[in-house]
Formats: structure tokens, sequence, C-alpha cells
């Protein structure tokens, strides 16, 4: 019994452990922004490879989930007779929701773990520490552009989701199933509201950006510079920012729409 | 302590512990590094060498003791001022330590891009000159994946030489090289430190090629100095650990079997 418990204080406080040096981590990358906005370019650079080239996995899952939203919501809303509100129902269905998490998760899998084993990388082979005492501060040169790059790309994967997601709802509802096209349209300008709707969703993804972003470079820059060590760190960033992203969906919603 | 020609060290290492859990890698160790000489640091593997020189460059932090680089102390400088004694030192780690997302040149002139206010045509010229001086000026637009082990260590060199440092510090620059590339790394070592009027710090255990070009060695075995002295000196008057050391002998203070039972006794069980 003792032994158990001993096990499990000494499993939360390697835990705490962690938590607190991520908060460290955090704090010492946010020192380093104005370095990001001295030297733009470093910023641009990775701005393509995690943004630009999360382009295409972002909006094929994007118009496939726009297809799919549309077909299912079609049978449903036709059994009310409500087919013309398929545009509101899949535009809100993204904007609110799937567009931010999705993109989210897609965002961890393609451009986080690549973050987390570029710099775990650049860890066990020694750059970082050669950086380090080419009196480069890694954190500054390294970690913080690609913060801040993950940062911008994400809201604007999402919001590109979002909108491919809608054109794959319009391409299934009215290419397809024969909803008016005008009806389509017309409802989701009248329903989805800009602050409401679109804002939420923007706020969301946001903060979804700034989660993955952090927990990307951070189990980089911690990993143990070996190849399991890397291959472990990629894989908690996967699992890690998945958690986080849907434990904080939840929250985000709750302050944003009532949980009355 | 002053140097036989009046002269303080470069390095000046006193009372030096540090230690891993506890595992205990250096027990009050004083070294002194020489300017304008090549000083080899020799040990078995696993004896700290690397840890040296991660302590020399405050990489790491001791437990206890203090380490003076040209005159200041590395462990009580802000870290403005450690940024700026790093600028003095080059480092060749025993990978290269290359930038692989960016070019041979580029690698070279990273030093220069971020330290410096040059024009692109200086920094061009500038990298030219460092990659002639190891031999791989042809080499400037390979990738780090397309070099040689060997290739990929000078070109460590080059950059590590860019901004023309007081001191190199060589990590096992040796290891896992064909005969031809030991020579040209050995070569490099020397012509560099000379022309450029360096100070070398090199962690090795291959006793020949370092007998060879250094002009002073420490023997560091179990976290503490177990010879000095020119390699003349240590081949002939060394204790009888060192002697075997240098000498590669199989068998001596360090045994050749792993302590066990009684060889006879335990074959009649």
């Amino acid at each position: 019994m003792i032994n158990w418990l001993q096990n499990l204080g000494r499993r939360a406080m390697r835990v705490f452990e962690r938590l607190g040096r991520a908060h460290l981590f955090l704090w010492q990358v946010m020192t380093g922004l104005p370095q990001a906005i001295l030297r733009p370019s470093l910023v641009v650079t990775q701005l393509y490879s995690v943004g630009v080239l999360s382009m295409v996995i972002i909006v094929v899952s994007g118009l496939n989930v726009g297809m799919v939203l549309g077909l299912q919501m079609y049978n449903t809303l036709s059994d009310f007779g409500s087919e013309e509100s398929l545009g509101q129902v899949v535009a809100l269905s993204l904007v609110r929701e799937l567009g931010p998490v999705v993109a989210a998760l897609l965002f961890a899998g393609r451009a986080g773990s690549a973050l987390t084993a570029e710099i775990g990388l650049m860890k066990a082979t020694e750059q970082l520490a050669g950086m380090a005492m080419m009196a480069v501060d890694p954190l500054r040169r390294v970690v913080v552009p690609r913060f801040v790059a993950a940062c911008i790309a994400m809201p604007l994967l999402a919001a590109i989701f979002s909108a491919v997601g809608v054109m794959g709802g319009y391409f299934v509802g009215v290419g397809l199933l024969g909803v008016d096209s005008g009806s389509f349209w017309s409802t989701m300008q009248s329903r989805v509201d800009w602050h409401e709707d679109v804002l939420n969703g923007i706020i969301k993804s946001m903060a979804f950006g700034f989660v993955a972003a952090w927990i990307a470079v951070f189990e980089g820059y911690d990993a143990i510079p070996t190849s399991e060590g890397v291959s472990r760190a990629t894989t908690r960033t996967v699992v890690e920012t998945a958690l986080a992203v849907l434990a904080l969906d939840f929250i985000l919603t709750a302050l944003m729409f009532g949980v009355d | 302590m002053m140097s036989q020609g009046g002269e303080t060290p470069l390095v000046e290492v006193r009372g030096l512990s540090f230690a891993r859990g506890t595992r205990v890698i250096f027990d009050a160790v004083d070294i002194d590094i020489p300017r304008g000489k090549v000083t080899a640091i020799m040990g078995p593997s696993g004896t700290g060498k690397t840890t040296l020189l991660n302590l020399i460059g405050r990489q790491l932090r001791p437990a206890s003791g203090r380490i003076k680089v040209d005159g200041e102390d590395v462990n009580t400088m802000s870290r403005d001022e450690l940024y700026a004694m790093r600028k003095r030192m080059g480092v060749m780690f025993q990978t290269g330590a290359l930038f692989t997302d960016l070019t041979v040149f580029e690698n070279v002139a990273f030093p220069l891009r971020e330290h410096t206010h040059l024009s692109d045509s200086m920094i061009h010229d500038v990298v030219l000159m460092k990659l002639e001086a190891v031999g791989l000026r042809g080499a400037r637009d390979l990738m780090p994946s397309e070099l040689s082990g060997g290739m990929a260590r000078r070109v460590a060199l080059a950059r590590a030489i860019a901004l023309d440092p007081m001191m190199i510090m060589y990590d096992e620059p040796f290891t896992g090289q064909d005969p031809i590339t030991v020579g040209v790394i050995m070569k490099l070592i020397r012509l560099l430190n000379d022309a450029l009027g360096l100070t070398s710090i090199v962690v090795s255990h291959d006793v020949h090629e370092l007998t060879m070009i250094c002009d002073h060695m420490y023997v560091i075995s179990e976290g503490k100095v177990v010879g000095q002295g020119t390699p003349q000196v240590l081949d002939h008057q060394g204790s009888p650990w060192v002697n075997q050391f240098m000498h590669g002998l199989p068998d001596g203070p360090v045994p050749f079997h792993y302590p066990a039972s009684d060889y006879a006794a335990d074959l009649l069980t």
C-alpha cells in the first residue's frame, strides 16, 4: 500500500514537474517574441512549412467533411421538410465546431508532429547545442519562429477548412440532392451570425493553434535526444494536442454558448 | 598559475567537481590550457572528456570549482557576457552538428549572418576563404546529407573558425574516420592552430594521433587528472595506469579480466 502510494506520488510529481517546465518554457518563448517581429523572414519560412504544406490535407479533409455533412444533414432535414436550411446547418457545424476542431487535430498530425520531430532531431544531432555554442540562442532562432508560424497558420487553416467544407456541402446538397441554391446561401447568410458564430470559431481556432504550437515545440525541445526519445515525443505531441484541443473545445463552447 | 612562458593560461580550471546523479565525473580537477598550444584531453570512454568541453562552454555548470576563460569566470557571467565569450570560442562537435537544412556554404555563413553586418559579397568571400582552408571550397553547394563524415567535420571546422575565434574545442575529431581523413583532420588542427594563432583543446582517446600533433596532454580517469605533460614525458614517465593507456596494453592496472572468483575453484565446482 505504501509502495503504491509512493509510486503514485512520484508519478504525480513528475507530471507537475513537467507541467512547470512547460510553463517556464512558454514564458521563455514569449520573451523571445520580439525577435520574431524583428526577423519576419524566419517566420515566413516556417509559415510555408507548417501552413502551406498542410494545405492539401486540410483542403481534402474539409471537402470530405463538408460533403458528408451535406449528405447526413440533408437526410435528417428532409424528414422535417426543411432541406432549405441545409446551408445554415452545414455552415454552423463547420464554423462553430468542425472547422476549428478537425483542423486542429489534422494540424497536430501533420505540422505539430513534424515540428516536434524536427526540433527533437536538431537536439539529438547537436544542432541546437552547436547553435548555442555559436552564441545563437536556439530558443529564439529555432523555437520562436516555429511557434509564431504555427499560431498564425492554425486559424487560417481552420478558415480554409470551413470554407472548403461549405463548398463540399453545397456540391452534395445543391449539386447532387437538388436543394435550391438560393435557399442554401440565403439561410446561411441570415442565420450565421458574424460575432456569435464566425468570431467565436476564429477565437477557438486561435486558442487551439496556440496550444498545438506550444505542445509541439515544447515536446521537441524537451525530447530525450535519442531516436526513441524523439519518436516518443512525436507521439506525445499528437496525443496531448488531441486531448487538449477536445477539452479546450468543451470549455470554450461552454463559455461562448453557455451550458444552461 | 603562470604557464612556462609567463603567460596566464587561456583556460584555467580549478577544483572542478561535477557529478551526474550519484556518479562523480570530476573530483576537484585542476587543468590549465596554455595559449597558442594544442592541448589534448585524453581518457577512456565515458570518463567525462566531452563533459569538460561542455563545462568550459557553460553548457553545463559545475557542482563546485572555477573555470576561467581568458581571465573571466564563465559561471559568474551574465547571459550576454557568456554569448560574447562564445563568439570567441569555436567548437567542432563529434557529429559535426551541421544544420541539415542549409548548404555547406550557408552553414559556414551562419555565424557571420547572425553576428556581423557584413555585406553578402563580403560574406561570400569570407566563407570561401574558410572553406578553402579546409579544402572544401568546391563542396560549397552540397547539402550536409551529401557529405562523408570526414567532410562534415571539415565543414564544421570551417564554421568554427568563421568568426576568427581565440580558441577551438574539438570533440572526438578522429572517431570513426578512415586513415586519410584522420590525417587530414590532424593536419588541419595543427595548421589552423599555428596559422591563425589559436588555442586548441582536443578531446579524444586516440593516443597515437594526439601524440603527433599536441603540445601538452592531460589524461583523466575516474574523475581525476592521472597524468599530464608533453607527449614525450607522458610516454616514458607516466604512472603504470598512464603507461597502460598510452601504449594500449591489454593488461595492467586496468585488468584484462572482469573481477571473478578463483578460476580453478570455479572450474572444480
